[in-house]
């Protein structure tokens, strides 16, 4: 498993952002019913190297900052029914996140 | 649903029925497989979790489905081990008859 490095990132714990609304055809680690959404980072992960290289067999480097994006349910699913407190986090690579 | 802008092995966030959570023993060609790939990623740096996952992913709707856990691994970590050159279709293919002449002759 790659060691998390930690490397300089551009968004701090409680920074509202949204998920690009990206569809590109390769492999990618960002569910597909979070795109287009805002959340608030809950926390910073380190710096991995990139899934979408390492997918690839490419060394995926420099490293990508990720965080913990937490979402309230009602956002993702708007006729969320449960708790309306209820919340999903999800763990999102940098270049997929945008200042909200 | 399977379209380049949502692929097919996204399910996460859809509408799905009950969780199924008993637990089941593995067979010994399940506890291989799983070996198998930490054998290639762990241990020899062979190929990643990510083409693991990568090769899944491009199994298509009908196969997705129909094969098991460790049977899309399997299939995985033979497309992994071919791109990487670690094995080759004819030394694969004739692996594989003999075996089959071993169990079946």
């Amino acid at each position: 498993m790659a060691e998390a490095a930690v490397a300089a990132h551009r968004f701090a714990v409680g920074d509202r952002v949204r998920v690009r609304r990206a569809y590109p055809p390769g492999h990618v680690r960002t569910p597909w019913y979070c795109r287009g959404h805002a959340g608030v980072i809950e926390r910073y992960c380190g710096a991995f190297p990139n899934p979408e290289e390492l997918a690839y067999n490419r060394p995926g480097l420099p490293p990508v900052p990720l965080y913990r994006v937490r979402f309230s349910s009602k956002e993702l699913w708007p006729d969320y029914a449960e708790n309306p407190a209820d919340v999903v986090e999800i763990e999102i690579y940098e270049h997929w996140l945008e200042q909200a | 649903m399977d379209s380049p802008e949502h692929r097919y092995h996204d399910l996460g966030g859809r509408p799905a029925g009950r969780c199924e959570r008993d637990e089941h023993e593995y067979e010994t060609w399940e506890k291989r497989v799983d070996a198998l790939m930490v054998l290639l990623s762990y241990r020899c740096n062979a190929m990643t979790v990510d083409e693991l996952r990568r090769y899944i992913e491009e199994l298509g709707p009908a196969a997705y489905d129909d094969l098991g856990y460790y049977e899309r691994w399997m299939h995985s970590l033979t497309q992994a081990m071919l791109q990487r050159g670690l094995v080759t279709v004819d030394e694969l293919a004739a692996k594989m008859a003999e075996i089959e002449a071993r169990e079946h002759g």
